[in-house]
């Protein structure tokens, strides 16, 4: 599955990305994340509060750095 | 298209364990809080040095402001946490576009205040404001008093200084976020946006991230909690440092030498504090117990408070970031309107106080 985190330069982006590569590491999923600083890309997601994370090209979530919960239900639904 | 928020989860309890334990909370805070200077004082009489002395009295200083700070910052950084639970920059938007000038400023620049806003954001929530019609100069008002009028410089005013300064802070930088965004709005700068953003709001192409599900009170309670420890974990060595620097000018710089350099009749030192502030860029809790102390010796109000608000509202970081979206001319005007604002209330505090 491919993991985008939108958003430049804030501390909460780098560690969004962290924590989801780490936890899919843990969990044997087998994602990409990449994370995606182009301004123009971001806001074409309508996202007002960075970081934003596309999963498969969806915007599920926005705005703070998401729980650990939230993290494994993402990449075991997969 | 729609984005779920994260819940932070929180041991499952039943509710009414929650509301009691806030309640509990509160009781010992405010049992705590009244137990402060017995503790400075003892604290400082575990020194071998006389209580009267220079150092005695900057010990004592440290030792009171400091836990007082940190027990008033969490109190109401928790409250601030759980009241920005019902707003978001995406209900703000909706609230303001469309709005006329003049009552969209006056709403913008409120809404700055409770919306939950990082200056990392400034960049999208710009765009999403513009693009969905919320006019430039009512962007403005909010781009302005979100990072100037916040409750930790609140806080740190009313803790250190006393509530009048910061009932007036709150006024005058309401004040100027509302009027620097409303002439911004009447110059007409639209043109001066940086032309991919002139795409995107003629585009109106944006997709809408769809409305939440509901928070329930225990959730709005673990964001409270949540922003205070981000909130601690980003300011906590700022008060440390400001407050132990205040400590220091509060012991040793002579009195007069301030009423000098910063008293109301030294012309010069207003633009002098402003131009001194913009390069600056700390929050609120570097720069306030330094303002405290300039204060109490001798320096004139107005000058120092427009030292601090063009520290905070004007910083070289966030134009730099709005430079992505802001052409260099109409970030001049930007800064130009926010520093003749600040000038002139600190003339007019000089003046009236």
């Amino acid at each position: 599955m491919e993991i985008k985190v939108l958003g430049a330069g804030c501390a909460k982006c780098k560690t969004t990305a962290a924590q989801i590569t780490s936890i899919a590491s843990q969990l044997g999923v087998d994602v990409t994340v990449t994370k995606v600083e182009d301004m123009a890309v971001i806001v074409s997601h309508g996202i007002m509060s960075t970081p934003g994370v596309l999963i498969d090209g969806k915007l599920v979530h926005v705005g703070s750095v998401p729980d650990r919960a939230q993290i494994e239900a993402w990449l075991s639904a997969a | 298209m729609s984005a779920e928020t994260s819940h932070p989860v929180l041991p499952a309890r039943p509710d009414w364990q929650w509301h009691l334990g806030v309640v509990a909370f509160l009781v010992v805070w405010w049992l705590v809080y009244q137990q402060l200077i017995p503790f400075s004082e003892w604290v400082t009489a575990l020194f071998p040095i006389d209580r009267h002395s220079h150092t005695g009295e900057a010990i004592a200083f440290f030792f009171y402001d400091v836990p007082k700070v940190m027990m008033l910052l969490t109190l109401i950084v928790f409250a601030m946490g759980v009241v920005r639970t019902w707003f978001s920059p995406e209900k703000t938007r909706a609230l303001l576009s469309g709005k006329r000038e003049g009552v969209g400023n006056v709403m913008s620049a409120g809404l700055g205040i409770l919306t939950p806003f990082c200056s990392c954001s400034a960049v999208p929530l710009f765009i999403g404001f513009v693009s969905a019609g919320v006019p430039l100069g009512v962007t403005f008002s909010f781009l302005i008093a979100a990072p100037m009028v916040n409750e930790v410089a609140l806080v740190l005013l009313f803790g250190l200084v006393g509530w009048q300064v910061a009932v007036t802070y709150l006024a005058f930088g309401l004040g100027i976020a509302i009027v620097a965004g409303f002439v911004i709005g009447k110059l007409r700068l639209e043109g001066w946006l940086q032309d991919w953003v002139r795409d995107i709001h003629s585009g109106a192409n944006t997709p809408v991230v769809g409305e939440d599900e509901p928070l329930t009170m225990i959730n709005r309670y673990a964001l409270g909690i949540e922003a205070v420890r981000e909130i601690f974990g980003k300011v906590w060595i700022w008060i440390i440092l400001g407050i132990g620097m205040g400590a220091l000018i509060h012991g040793y710089v002579p009195e007069d030498l301030m009423v000098r350099i910063m008293g109301a009749e030294a012309w010069w030192s207003v633009p002098a504090a402003v131009v001194m502030g913009v390069p600056m860029y700390t929050n609120a809790a570097g720069v306030i117990p330094i303002v405290e102390a300039l204060l109490g010796k001798g320096a004139a109000l107005g000058t120092v408070l427009a030292f601090m608000m063009s520290v905070i509202a004007l910083s070289l970081p966030e134009m730099i970031i709005l430079r992505q979206v802001l052409t260099l001319r109409l970030i001049a005007v930007f800064v130009g309107v926010v520093a003749s604002g600040i000038l002139a209330v600190g003339f007019l505090f000089n003046l009236i106080f």
